[in-house]
């Protein structure tokens, strides 16, 4: 009983996660785009069209730290000291990201101030994001219940690298949402910036997929020994697959397409990461049920989940479908 | 290892203090801000009176701008747990975890999910549609309220748990943990001074404008609004403090003593200090100005009553004094200083001379910040008294932190407290910006050169320099 919730829990938590990188990961995304898109009029329109919906999408970012100390309090502790820096400044990152929505709104001559705000924290919060995975996926040293390493370990060539690759994949994110939800020249050039980027974000994940096996065994064993290579070998398919429907819906002016698919890449990296872990929460050190919460609070917080979260995605598709369809750049949002 | 002479945990526990007061004051403006928007929407939709909604959408902006700014230093506080206090989190995150769970899940997510069409979304989804948004989002700034005052009573006044052999605290009886005995206490008492926050705020912003013009309806509406609140919600605040007050004796006399700057034990009928100076290290309150047996009549409603002195405890496990007794009389003196104000306001309005009192708009107009210093100066009588514990009397402060280095804490400190001035500071002179503005008089359409209204909605960017949204729709 008591693994079978742990289970759960670290299918719940890997959901918020998921949760939060496809959706804000869209919202990040049209951040670090702003510099190629120059015209204040550009701006406002790609702004509203996440306006109604940015604070619902960084929630579950709260969902998945504060789950996280709920439910696995050990990995909560171990992995945020390791991870200092980085949390740090995607937290501040994610401030200037914020404010940014309301406060350019609020002046007329500092507002590129805060686009340019909006741009930097962003990016530097999916640079972070990223950097944090790697960081975590390339390990970290523990001794008895706490994190053991200094307070610059996190940065490597691997981390530096996953970083990018996150960067550069919201962005991808950002783009075909903005060709889902714009019309005319903002949905145009939307369009032909997620050519480069897709072919980038592929190679990151190519380079990112095959350096992975070769940090620690256990990640080679996963990929590369039998029976389990079988199983392992789905997710470059279904990624191939997700590749060619991205390229296709970009170059036959699809709406939906692009963006279904760059979702799709996330989900497959995210799967794929999935497998190096189980059942590991910090590689090689903590596994899911060594870092639980006693079972009376995995049960106390479950119950409240199993009824709330399925509420939480009527209600936040109820409000995706209140703003739904192309945005009329003369409506605004109001 | 220091930084800047400061250990890791003086760091640690400044970062805490510093971010956790500035988020504070957002959601207790917030908090008030959002009912206040849930009875101005009824009230327009029940009356059809066009004063309701112009002051909706005068307070909506408002409202998300204060809204973006406590989410974005909410969460700063959700990670801060883990960051500097992994061992507290290792420990007491079975306990403290799931409640702020629940205030995810109950509150967060309903917030988020509505604010959206409480926003921007009248006109797609209709009035009811509407007003239903507007009551999630503040009845979700209720329950969210409610979880994490039940999560830090725990830290005060812990029940319901047992402890394993590596110190984790194991939840026993979930009831007893969130109904813990300070939880009813201190939750009235934070919603009350939310909502009195905002209303000395909306009092201030509608005497302000009454100043220019008293015949500004909205402006009145405004101003007597706040002032019923003051007059009706002041005393029972007071009322409710006084009990939250005993509830800590119960359970946390040294907090008492210190807020009381007792050092002895008086069995025979403790003074009231009104003013003096704790010093720890001599155990005594110099130049203290005292009112002989009134401290236990406030305490224990009787003349004679026993009052405990800090020197019952070992120095170990005492509170310092000096900041739990400055800022209690802080906001106490806040206080008695609302509800003059309150009972002011119901002369003027008996006498029929509300909005044509200079002097009581004046004092308003004075007042408007008084809730926000008086919350964080209750914030701080009570966090600070807690020590040396951050679980009282089971989990000590020292014993609660990450193993993370000084200059890291320092630094990360030094950031915040750069991006906090600078972001908030600016956050809130746009505030004030906003409240600057006059509510629109009714009887003229020049609303789109005055600011932000319906239509323009969260975007008066777009009314004030450049043509998108605004100005069509009407």
């Amino acid at each position: 009983m008591d693994i079978d919730l742990s289970f759960i829990w670290a299918g719940i938590i890997a959901f918020a996660v998921l949760a939060y990188v496809v959706l804000d990961g869209f919202d990040l995304g049209i951040g670090i785009v702003f510099p190629f898109f120059r015209k204040r009029r550009d701006r406002d329109v790609m702004t509203n069209s996440i306006a109604p919906v940015w604070d619902g999408n960084e929630t579950w970012l709260v969902l998945g730290g504060g789950g996280l100390m709920a439910v696995f309090p050990l990995a909560y502790a171990i992995i945020l000291p390791a991870l200092y820096m980085p949390i740090i400044l995607m937290l501040v990152s994610l401030i200037f990201r914020g404010v940014a929505f309301e406060f350019r709104w609020r002046t007329h001559h500092e507002s590129h101030l805060w686009d340019f705000g909006f741009w930097i924290g962003s990016s530097v919060a999916a640079l972070m994001q990223g950097i944090a995975l790697g960081a975590l996926v390339q390990g970290i040293a523990v001794e008895g219940r706490q994190y053991a390493g200094g307070w610059w370990d996190w940065l490597t060539p691997f981390s530096i690298l996953t970083g990018v690759a996150v960067l550069v994949g919201y962005a991808l994110l950002g783009v075909t949402w903005l060709n889902l939800k714009t019309t005319g020249d903002i949905q145009a050039r939307s369009a032909k910036l997620a050519r480069p980027l897709s072919l980038a974000l592929l190679a990151l994940i190519g380079i990112v997929s095959l350096w992975t096996p070769f940090i620690n065994e256990m990640y080679f064993e996963r990929w590369f020994g039998w029976p389990t290579a079988f199983f392992s070998s789905f997710v470059p398919l279904l990624l191939a697959l997700c590749a060619l429907a991205l390229w296709h819906g970009l170059t036959h002016d699809k709406h939906l397409q692009p963006f279904l698919a760059a979702l799709g890449l996330f989900v497959l990296s995210f799967a794929g990461l999935g497998i190096s872990f189980y059942p590991y929460m910090i590689p090689g050190v903590l596994t899911i049920q060594d870092a639980a919460a006693p079972e009376s609070s995995l049960k106390f917080l479950l119950v409240g989940a199993v009824v709330l979260v399925p509420i939480i995605l009527v209600y936040t598709a109820y409000a995706y479908w209140v703003f739904r369809g192309k945005i009329d750049p003369e409506e605004g949002y109001h | 290892m220091t930084f800047l002479g400061l250990s890791a945990e003086m760091l640690a526990r400044i970062q805490f203090a510093f971010t956790v007061s500035f988020h504070f004051l957002f959601p207790a403006f917030s908090i008030g801000t959002a009912s206040y928007l849930a009875v101005l929407n009824a009230l327009w939709l029940w009356k059809r009176d066009e004063a309701y909604l112009k002051l909706f959408e005068y307070w909506k902006t408002i409202f998300a701008v204060t809204f973006a700014m406590g989410v974005v230093s909410g969460i700063v506080m959700s990670y801060q747990f883990g960051t500097n206090w992994s061992a507290f989190s290792d420990k007491a995150g079975p306990v403290i975890g799931p409640l702020m769970g629940y205030e995810v899940l109950t509150a967060f997510f309903l917030e988020a999910g509505f604010l959206g069409i409480a926003l921007f979304g009248r006109k797609r989804v209709g009035d009811a549609a509407h007003m239903v948004a507007v009551a999630m989002v503040a009845i979700g700034t209720l329950i969210s309220a409610t979880w994490i005052t039940s999560a830090n009573s725990w830290m005060h006044t812990p029940a319901g748990f047992s402890t394993d052999a590596n110190g984790v605290f194991i939840p026993e009886d979930w009831w007893q943990i969130i109904f813990n005995p300070s939880f009813p206490y201190r939750m009235v008492h934070t919603v009350l001074a939310a909502f009195l926050t905002t209303a000395f705020a909306v009092g201030a912003v509608g005497a302000w404008h009454l100043l220019r013009d008293r015949e500004n309806r909205q402006a009145r509406i405004m101003f007597s609004m706040a002032m019923w609140m003051a007059a009706i919600v002041t005393p029972i605040q007071i009322f409710v403090g006084d009990l939250h007050g005993l509830n800590t004796l119960e359970h946390q006399p040294a907090k008492v003593a210190a807020m009381e700057g007792h050092y002895e034990t008086h069995t025979n009928g403790a003074p009231l200090i009104l003013f003096g100076i704790p010093d720890d290290e001599a155990e005594t309150t110099r130049y203290a100005v005292e009112v002989p047996k009134l401290g236990s009549l406030i305490l224990k409603h009787q003349l004679d009553g026993e009052i405990k002195g800090l020197k019952e405890w070992p120095r170990d496990q005492r509170p310092r004094a000096l900041m739990p007794f400055i800022t209690f009389r802080v906001m106490v003196g806040i206080g008695f200083l609302m509800l003059g104000l309150g009972l002011w306001s119901l002369w003027a309005r008996w006498k029929g001379t509300l909005y044509d009192s200079p002097w009581l708009q004046r004092s308003a107009v004075v007042m408007g910040g008084s809730g926000f210093v008086a919350v964080l100066a209750g914030w701080y009588t009570t966090e600070v008294g807690r020590q040396p514990w951050t679980v009282y009397g089971h989990l000590r402060t020292a014993e609660s932190l990450s193993p993370v280095s000084a200059p890291a804490v320092g630094t990360s400190l030094l950031i915040f407290i750069a991006v906090y001035f600078i972001v908030f500071g600016i956050g809130v002179y746009y505030l004030l910006k906003l409240m600057r503005r006059p509510p629109t008089p009714l009887d003229t359409h020049r609303e789109l050169e005055a600011g932000p209204i319906r239509t323009a909605g969260i975007t008066p960017g777009a009314a004030q320099e450049q043509p998108l949204g605004g100005r069509h729709g009407h």
